[in-house]
This record gives structure tokens, sequence and C-alpha cells, in this order.
């Protein structure tokens, strides 16, 4: 049994919202593989929950007229890899989140929570930061959005507030068409590990050799997820080579800012992120139609 | 008809595949009430005060124990048979509270309420005021002079121990050549799936019954008693099936505190459940060794002297004590043969969790030193590192002087010649051209030896009884537990076998209850087909023997010239049958005159052992800028005497080979070095390897016969964890030149020492 | 107090029942419908003990609150043998000797089955991803994974044991 206090289903996002002004302490639930291992662990207690588990309206995954590719905050991991939508424009999306957990995980958790919990190593983080992807966030005075990028403050913390609610997360379709990527996800385990480090690359191509367009984020390479705006630059327009290549895992590991912890030292992870940032570029250009 | 050798599915299968198997927590007892330990949040130092009133006082609270509730005596926990020789009795050196805390999580006070979570809540409101030391948490730091005693009057060691055979500086001065190395091996935990739980009450006659995940019912039952300070036999222990042991439920750990509590709610059903993060650290871990290794060779490759010098960090309590680093000192002689040889080992206390028995009893740190130091050895010499093994290993014949355990079977050397065919070892190794590029090939291979049972360190006593049922059938019931290595399978083909029955007649009373099932000290030390196996085939013997005599009074053809086959009794010289099994075993209940039940209760007190042997042939990749290593193809080889259920027999080293890896490459408990909090507790920051980390696993056997044994079988639950470790180093040397010294072989590590080579 | 009612089918059966709010659909199977063959062994969604399947998907029941089962249909591997007669997946568990302790092996079962029926085509790395959030100590999931690719029809590409 968990550490309970008062439990309340809400029907929809304003229902929700409703529930959460008149309750300071109230939390929303999801998936629940969050907010009930944290109860499990005794870090949280007397938990006064709000369950948005059951909403609907927030696991839709469709494609707007404009092309902008809506995901609900509460899809299951599972319902985006699944997703013809997700396999079809945007498929590296896909292979991230199902690198979660392991199954059953990535049947119940859903990518919003993925992203409220405001965690660097999140596997869909940084392939959102790729994207571009904007989030819908509901509260008492209406919508509002913001890029994903400006909605990580710092470790766990997240531009969220109490009464608010992120509902879809967006990505537009210039930031998707004519884009390939790559997502590696580095952990001691192929399965049921959280990320030592994420890292991928998004590739738009021309002719075959040239590169348009590059994106570069990663997980665990600072407190929050990131881009290496700097080597993006330094990249786009370019020819592929091999040293070219090199390059990146250069100029990447200027940027980052990762820490030593007891899951691995801040050393290994800048070795990771020269060499990951090589391998998902490499494999991001070969995907985006690139002849090496 | 034939049993033993067949593969007969597991007897228990049926019941398994349908969720039908019973275990502790799947039975329901009215009224159960819940316990919950509360746990320091130091690992070093002294509770001052401690206020459990606001506790107390919670709803639904039954009742809050501390450390000065609990009986004043300290008692030992080890799995091991009871000694009338005090010097040689476990070490009992823990309450079932203490007020004294040794390690982070130790178990101060404890609350029994209606359910779990209000005990959970009730242990919140439990306020405690610590003294606090600092925490010791290295062999090192507790063997300085300065250091407190976590035991008081023991300076932090629970014993040291040496052995010495032939002229040792001789030895080494005739040595052509000298080589030492150091190894350290990890802390692990076994991560049996089902965690530690028991519950306990009182029966109607005054009984402290206890239901336990347990691989020692009997063995329990005694600690019960010695614990509780009651006479033995008012406890009764009863095992359902577990899930899963390795070593870990070979020691008893929550069972005497729930006895106790029971006995405080006037014998209302208490049950403690560990969490996963309990089992972790409040259960038994495998000890944290170091080893020193020095080696004395002459021109020839011939090993001339061998020293060793361990240190096992045994955690905050004795457990096992110094068994296990003393096991290290028998096996260290078997494996290799020299002119002189000296060992030495120390146990030494820490404010770690509790180290114990975890399958292969401390053979799996000291092989992976051993055939770590022997590879780097030969190839240093530029010698054949397999023609080393074999040119320096006993033969078939040797006899250990100090033991006096006898090799009367060996079959090691073919054992590496299979393992060489399998691997491709030749062909690989001509092909081989030297790596330079980012991800790096290599070979490796150890080879292995290891008792059978304890004996004669310790008493083998097991215990088997049979009922000729009316119908034919029979009934076995053995001391010895299942805990799913298949024993009751095996034991039902043992019987069936000798008997000369088919399997179908025989069924297996799997769970143990002191008060009912014969004794026999339980399942560890690979001991069961061989000791308790022994049991059940005399037991078998005698109702064959019984049955024979039964029908020799029914028919008037002496039961010399009769035999049992097929559940027929027949003539020897034809087979020719006389009458049937049902037939005598439905007279021997109702015949008005003769009428007298066949049965057989029998115990074997084995005097023997038996050394099983075997190797890993390993090809590793190592992904060298990710300093990741993958197995690509592995071998494990063994010689465990005659197989009795062949596919069982590779199932055990599946699972062996697979805890192996895990050793070798992912697992460790860690903690923080200021505080001995534990770092990673769970099973998503322990990395237990998952399907998609698993590599195929080759299995074979070279199958010798031990003329010891029931069936000419010997040793192997624990022997297929032992050698991958040392293969997969070795392999990994032969890909990148880096030798390792230290297990687990992570990311994190090889990254570090492949700077330190200056291949990153 | 904390109650809430709720319909689902467990094992093709409805019932209807109040859970308390704070319980896992773990909690509620084990303890009121006496499903023991739902195991736990960590509570937190690591291990796969208390897999079954919800609408014929996976789920780890000690990360599932009890009250969100309502509407449900709940498969255990107590409702997997019919009339006596293991289903296909258990058979293939028995007779590829997947089971040691025994103790992982009814979320196993249930995974393979939700596999098999699924209808779909799964490669040997396939599988091994499909049951990669169940762990078991005993077995290094070698009989496992020949047991599951003989349920899903891939006996031919099983890996040869050496004897
Ligand atoms: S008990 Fe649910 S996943 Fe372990
Ligand atoms: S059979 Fe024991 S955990 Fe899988």
């Amino acid at each position: 049994m968990y550490d309970i206090a008062k439990y309340e289903e809400a029907g929809s996002v304003q229902e929700a919202i409703e529930l959460l002004l008149v309750n300071p302490n109230a939390m929303l639930i999801s998936g629940g593989s969050d907010v009930l291992i944290k109860l499990h662990e005794g870090k949280i207690h007397d938990a006064q929950l709000i369950s948005i588990h059951g909403i609907a309206e927030l696991k839709g995954i469709f494609l707007k007229e404009d092309g902008t590719i809506v995901i609900g905050s509460g899809a299951s991991f599972s319902q985006v890899s699944k997703h013809p939508i997700v396999q079809q424009y945007i498929p590296v999306l896909g292979e991230a989140v199902d690198m979660v957990g392991g199954p059953q995980i990535r049947n119940i958790g859903s990518i919003g929570g993925n992203i409220c919990n405001g965690v660097t190593s999140a596997d869909s983080a940084s392939t959102l930061f790729a994207f571009n992807a904007k989030l819908e966030i509901q509260g008492p005075d209406g919508v509002r959005y913001i890029p994903i990028a400006d909605f990580y403050k710092g470790p766990g913390k997240v531009d969220l507030r109490h009464e608010e609610i992120l509902t879809t997360i967006l990505i537009a379709p210039e930031d998707y068409q004519g884009y390939s990527g790559h997502y590696i996800k580095y952990a001691m385990r192929n399965a049921m590990d959280i990320a030592t480090l994420g890292c991928v690359v998004l590739c738009n191509v021309e002719g075959g050799k040239k590169i348009k367009d590059f994106r570069l984020a990663l997980g665990v390479a600072a407190p929050i997820p990131m881009r290496c705006k700097g080597t993006e630059e330094q990249v786009k327009g370019r020819i592929f080579t091999e040293a070219l290549l090199e390059e990146v895992g250069k100029m990447a590991i200027e940027e980052v800012n990762p820490r030593t912890s007891w899951r691995a030292s801040k050393e290994f992870r800048i070795q990771l992120i020269q060499e990951l940032s090589k391998r998902a570029f490499r494999q991001a250009f070969i995907n985006a139609g690139g002849e090496l | 008809m034939q049993s033993v050798g067949k593969n007969f599915p597991r007897i228990d299968g049926f019941a398994k595949v349908c969720g039908k198997a019973k275990y502790v927590d799947d039975f329901f007892e009215k009224d159960m009430l819940y316990a919950k330990i509360y746990r320091s949040t130091i690992a070093n130092g002294w509770v001052k005060k401690i206020d459990i009133s606001k506790a107390k006082a919670m709803p639904g609270v039954e009742a809050v124990i501390t450390f000065e509730d609990v009986p004043k005596h300290m008692f030992p926990t080890a799995g091991h048979p009871y000694s009338k020789d005090p010097e040689h009795q476990d070490v009992a050196d823990r309450n079932l509270l203490t007020q004294r805390v040794r390690l982070y999580g130790d178990e101060i006070a404890a609350v029994i309420a209606v359910d779990e979570l209000t005990a959970e809540k009730a242990l919140r409101l439990i306020e405690v005021e610590y003294e606090e030391y600092l925490p010791i948490l290295t062999v090192e730091d507790s063997l300085k002079e300065e250091a407190i005693e976590i035991h008081e009057g023991t300076k932090n060691i629970i014993k040291t121990t040496d052995f010495s055979l032939g002229e040792l500086e001789e030895a080494f001065a005739e040595s052509d050549y000298i080589f030492e190395d150091e190894f350290i091996t990890s802390m692990v935990q076994h991560c049996a799936m089902e965690n530690h739980s028991a519950y306990s009450y009182i029966d109607e006659n005054g009984k402290i019954v206890v239901v336990s995940s347990t691989q020692i019912p009997h063995i329990c039952r005694r600690i019960i008693g010695q614990a509780l300070g009651i006479p033995w036999g008012r406890a009764r222990v009863i095992k359902p099936y577990i899930g899963g042991g390795f070593g870990s439920k070979q020691d008893i750990v929550v069972e005497p505190l729930v006895a106790f509590m029971t006995t405080v709610v006037h014998g209302k059903p208490v049950k403690l459940e560990f969490t996963r993060e309990e089992t972790f650290i409040a259960s038994r871990v495998r000890h944290a060794f170091k080893f020193k290794f020095k080696t004395g060779v002459n021109k020839e490759g011939k090993i001339i002297a061998r020293e060793l010098t361990a240190i096992s960090n045994n955690g905050a309590y004795a457990s096992h004590g110094h068994s296990i680093a003393s096991n290290c000192l028998t096996k260290f002689r078997h494996l290799y043969d020299q002119k002189a040889i000296r060992g030495e080992a120390t146990t030494v206390y820490t404010n770690l969790p509790t180290a114990g028995a975890m399958r292969g009893y401390g053979i799996p740190q000291i092989t992976f030193g051993l055939e770590s130091h022997m590879e780097d050895i030969a190839r240093e010499l530029k010698l054949d590192p397999i023609e080393f093994r074999l040119k320096n290993s006993n033969q078939e014949g040797y006899i250990d002087p100090l033991s006096g355990i006898c090799a009367r079977s060996n079959g090691l050397a073919e054992c590496v010649a299979t393992g060489k065919d399998l691997i491709g070892w030749d062909r690989k190794k001509t092909n081989k051209s030297k790596d330079t590029g980012a991800k790096r090939r290599g070979l490796g291979m150890a080879c292995f030896c290891y008792k059978t049972g304890t004996y004669p360190f310790g008493l083998e006593l097991a215990g088997a009884r049979i009922v000729l049922n009316q119908d034919g059938s029979i009934q076995l019931q053995v001391g010895a537990t299942e805990i799913g290595q298949g024993s009751d399978t095996v034991f039902a083909q043992m019987a069936a076998e000798t008997i000369g029955i088919s399997i179908e007649m025989v069924s297996v009373v799997s769970s143990q209850d002191t008060d009912i099932t014969p004794f026999d000290t339980g399942s560890y030390a690979s001991r069961q087909t061989y000791v308790s196996g022994m049991a059940v085939k005399k037991a078998a013997e005698e109702i064959r023997m019984k049955v024979l005599n039964y029908a020799w009074g029914m028919t008037d053809i002496p039961a010399s010239a009769l035999t049992i086959i097929d559940g027929w009794i027949a003539y020897i010289h034809n087979g020719e049958r006389v009458l049937s099994l049902a037939d005598v075993a439905l007279d021997s209940y109702y015949d008005t005159v003769f009428a007298a039940p066949i049965t057989a209760d029998v115990t074997n007190n084995a005097r023997t052992n038996a050394l099983a042997y075997g190797c890993t042939f390993v090809e590793i990749e190592v992904d060298m800028p990710t300093a990741k290593v993958e197995v690509l193809e592995i071998y494990n080889v063994h010689d465990a005497g005659r197989l009795i259920n062949p596919k069982l027999a590779h199932a055990q080293v599946h699972g062996g080979v697979s805890m192996a890896l895990g050793y070798a490459l992912y697992e460790q408990m860690l903690f923080d070095c200021k505080t001995g909090r534990p770092l990673n507790s769970n099973l998503l920051d322990y990395k237990l390897m998952t399907t998609l980390d698993t590599p195929e696993i080759g299995t074979a056997f070279i199958e010798t016969y031990e003329p010891t044994a029931p069936y000419g079988n010997k040793a192997l639950g624990e022997p297929p964890a032992i050698s991958p470790a040392p293969a997969i180093r070795n392999a990994i040397y032969d890909a990148t030149g880096v030798k390792i010294y230290e297990v687990p072989m992570n990311p994190q590590r090889l990254f570090e020492k492949f700077k330190e080579t200056g291949l990153l | 107090m904390l109650v809430k009612k709720i319909t689902f089918k467990v094992n093709g059966k409805e019932v209807t029942i109040e859970v308390d709010i704070r319980e896992s659909l773990l909690d509620v199977l084990r303890n009121k419908f006496h499903l023991t063959g739902v195991k736990k062994g960590c509570s937190v969604g690591e291990c796969g003990a208390c897999t079954v399947l919800i609408d014929n998907m996976a789920f780890d029941t000690c990360i599932y609150l009890a009250v969100w089962a309502d509407g449900k249909e709940i498969r255990t591997i107590e409702g997997e043998a019919k009339d006596g007669k293991l289903s296909k997946v258990q058979q293939a568990f028995l007779d590829e000797t997947a089971v040691q302790c025994g103790f992982c092996t009814p979320g196993f079962v249930m995974s393979t089955t939700e596999m098999l029926e699924s209808g779909k085509n799964f490669s040997r790395e396939q599988i091994k991803k499909e049951l990669s959030g169940h762990m078991c100590r005993c077995t290094g999931y070698h009989n496992i994974m020949l047991a599951a690719e003989k349920a899903l029809g891939r006996e031919d590409k099983q890996a040869v044991q050496i004897d």
C-alpha cells in the first residue's frame, strides 16, 4: 500500500487545474512510474494525488494541418514509439523512448512525466531538444507555449507552476521535415537502465554530401539536457568528411559540463560525449541520405 | 527402467508455470500483523537515546520493541551444523536488535502493526539520538591500531589462519622466476528474485512456528532456539517453495526476530518481509577480498613455490565468520602442484553489510586472482597459458595432505580440450592479427576445481525417508531443500532408479517442516546430489530389500533371486515377472497376519568428498572508445561426474555462468565513502544483466565417474559461477594488452585503465 | 474512507469490489483475489515478477494503482491453463527447463503470451527486447529464450546445445 492521503481523479485538464488550484499540496500522477516509486522510497509521504491517468485528451498523437506534430503529454512511451506518425516523421524520437526502462515501464510511463521530472538523463528530452520541441502548458489563465530548452531550469526543476499542466508537445514542420537522426543511449546495460550519456544528432543533408543543418543534443552532459549550439554552427553548410567527424567530437566536449557521480566520472562522460557524438553524427548522416 | 541420466522434466515445473507453487508470501493467516524494522541512518556508533512513545501511540500499532526489549545474549547466524566443540562454533556476535550500530541500516527497533503501511508510518515517529563514529569501510582502516573496535575485544579481526607445506623459502630460492600480483574483488549480492521473508505464530501447542524462505530449515530451528533462549524443539520451521537463495538464505536473517515478535504479541501471526532495498544491505553479501600471490617457477615452466595472502572484508557481523577465507586457503592448494606452498588469510570486521555464503563460498574470488595470475606468468614466460596450467595441475589420485580430500576422478584435461575445440581456440589464435582499431577481440580461459560438500570441515548429515504407499507408489521426504536447483527432481530419479520403479510412482514432499521432515543440514556447498543423494540411495535400497524380502514371504522365492524392474518383482536371471510391486504394497498394509507397511528412514553421514573440475573459454570484443566489453562466445565445460539429469545440469550452468558474467562485468555494491550509506541498493542501480545483456551461454560436460558418490556424480550447483570472471579478464588482456586486477571490469574501470596505459 | 468501487474482469470473470485507493493492483490481486502467481520482487517496476496483462498488454502491477483497473480486463498466470491443460507458452517453459526457482516464471509467461497473441513475428533480438523488463537470477535467460522462441514458433532457429 502506498502512503497516499488523498486521491482525486480528474476527468479533464480543466478539472485537474481546478483541483490543483484548491489544493496547494496536491501533486499530479499520470503514469505513476515516477510518483509511486518516490512514495515507495519514502521520498514523499501522505501524498495528495490528482490523477490525470485517465484523461483521454492528453493521450492523442496527431498531425495538425500545418504539419505540426502534436504529442499528448499523457501518451505512454510505447504509444509514442508505436505511433505511425512518429514512425513516419520523427522515428528517432520513437527509437529514443523505446530505450526507456523495459517494455512494461514503457507501457505505463508517460512522455510528459519524463519531461516534467526535469532530469538530464530522460531519454525523450535530448531528442525533443534536437527537434526544438515546444511545450503547451495549460493553467488557470489559459494556455502558454514554451520552447523545451527554456522549460528546464535546473536539475529536477522545470518551468511549471503548481496549478499548471503540461498538455502537449509540439514539433513544427520546419524542425523535422528533411531531417533524419540517430539517438545513442549509453548505459551500463541494454535495458532497465538510465543513460550514462544520451546523444542525438539530427541532420539535413543536401546532395548526399552537404550538411544543410546539423543539431546535436545531449543528456547527462550537463545538469540539464542541452544542445551544442557552437558545434552546430561550425558544422552547418559543410561537406561531410571523416575529419569533420573528428572535429565534432572535439568541439562538443568544449561545450559540455558533465559531473562526477558514483555512476560515472566526469572524464569518462567527456570521453563518451566525444565518441558518441561522432557515432551519432555518422549514423544520422547516413539516415539522412548522406554518402560516406 | 533407468531414471538416472535421463532428462526428466522438473517435477515442480507444472506447479511453477501455473503460478500455483506457494512461496512464503503466498500464505494468508487470519489477522496477520506486519513488522517493519527501524534501521540506523549512521554506519558506526551508539544509540544514545530512543523515543518510541509517538510510534506506540499511533492507531494500528500493536507493539514497538527496541534493543532494550530483546534477550541480552548473543547468537550466531551461519548456516553451519552445530559444533559440540566450543572452539569450532560459529561466532555469536549479535542480538535481535542492537544499541551498538555497526552498519548503515543496522537494526535498532521494530514496529508491529496491522498493516505494512501503518508500520512504516510508525517508524517515522521513532526518534533516535546517536553518538557517531567515523565509519570504517575498508580493511586497511579497520586494522589500524587506533581503529574503533566494531565488536569489543576483537581488534576487528574475526580470525587469522595459515598453513604451510614444504620448505617455502628454499623453494623460492630454487625458482628461476618469481611473480607477484595483487587482486581485488568487489562486494556483490545474491539478488534471489524472492526477498527474505518469514512469518511466525504460536500454535495451539505453544510451539513457535516460523514459515520462512530458507535454505536450511533445521539449522534455522536451532538458531531461533539459541536466539530466543528457548528449547530448540519449541521452534518449528516450515520451508515452502523458495524463490532462489544462492547462499543468502543459508544464513538466518529474519527468522529469530520474527519469532521473537510473535511472542511479544501473544502468538498472533507476524510477518517480516524485507523490501528489495533491505535484502541488499540487511541480508548477506559476497565478501570483497584482497589477494596477494607470489609464485616461483623454474625454467621448464614448473611451479616450485606458491604463496597467498588473503584479507576478507566481512562487514558488520561474523555470519559465516572465517570459513569463507579459510575455504580460499584450502582451494588454493587443490588445482595446482608445487614443492612448497603457504597461505594465510584474515577476516576483518568493517561497517558494511555482512558478508556470508554466496555461490562458490570464496572460490569465485580466489579463482579470479589465481587464474589471472597464472595467465600473467605464462605470458611473461612466453609459455602457452593452457599448457602451463595443465603441466602444473594436480592429477587423479592427488590427495590434499591437510584435509585428506582425494581426487578420485579428474576430467580437467578433457574439459580443457573440449573448451578449446568449442571456441575454435587454435584456429582463432593462428588467424589473429594484432588489433589496433576501435574494436579489439580477445580469447581467454580459466580453470577451477571445487569440493563437493564440506567434509571434513563440516559435519555432512542428510536424511531421507521413503514410504511405500498402498498402491506401490512411494513418497520421498528429504531434509535437503529444493531452492530452484532441481534437487527434488533428481532425488525422485534416484529413488526410482534404485528401487526399480518409474519416476511417476515417486512423489517428493517438497516442503520441509522440522517437526516432520528428516534432519538434513540444508542446501549449500553443492552437496545435495552427493550427500543427500546418498541418503536417498540408502533409503531406496532399504525399501528395495524390504520389498524383495516381503515378496519372498509371499511367494517363497528367495529375495536373492529377485529384483524389481519397472514396478514388478521379477527374476534376476531372466527378468520374468513374478508379481507387481502394487501387490506387495497392498499386502504389506492389509495382510491379516504379516501386514507391516514398508518404510525406510535413513541418515547418511558422509565422510568423503569429491573434487569437481572445469573451465571457461571465452571470446570477447572490447569497444575501446566506449570502454565496453561484449562477450561474443562463452563456453563452460564441467566435470561434475555422472549427470543425473543432463537438462537440469545444463540449466545450472547457464545460471551460474550468468551470475559470474555479472560478477565479471556489471555488479558491485557501492557505498558513500563518508557515511557508509548504500548508493545502489535496488535493482535499477545494481546492474543485474537483462536478456539484452546476456550472451548465448555454451555448456558442455565431460562425464567422469566418481566412485564415492551415490551415482558417480559430483558438485555442480556452485562451480559454474567460478571461472568466467578470470577467463574474461584474460580475454581483455589478450585483446588490449591491459591487465585488470579488479572486478567488476565495468566501463568506468576499463576507461581509467585505458587512459592510464595510453590506449585512450 | 479512501475506497472506491471498481469493476473489472479478472481471468475472464467480471468482478466489482471496493479497493483502497492506496493499493496497487499487485496488492489487490494477491491479497483480495489470492492470485499469488503475481509475484513481488521489488515493488518499483524493476524486476517484472508482478507482470500481468491489462487489456492484453504487459504491465508491472506493483506500480499500477488498483483504481486504474476500473473497466479493464486483467489476465494473470492463474488463468492461462485451461481445463488442466497448459497454454502453449506454459508448456514451452516446462519443456525447455526454463523454470528453476519459478519466482520469475509467471511474469515471463505473461509477456511471452502477449507476444504470441500479437500475431507478429519476432526476431531473436526482438524477443530479448520484449523480455528485457523481467529479471531472472536462476536461468541466465538461456532456456527462457529457448522457451519463448519455441512458443513463438521459432524452434528451427534455436541455439544448439552441446552435450
Ligand atoms: S515487483 Fe513489480 S516489477 Fe518488481
Ligand atoms: S527461475 Fe528463479 S528467478 Fe527465474
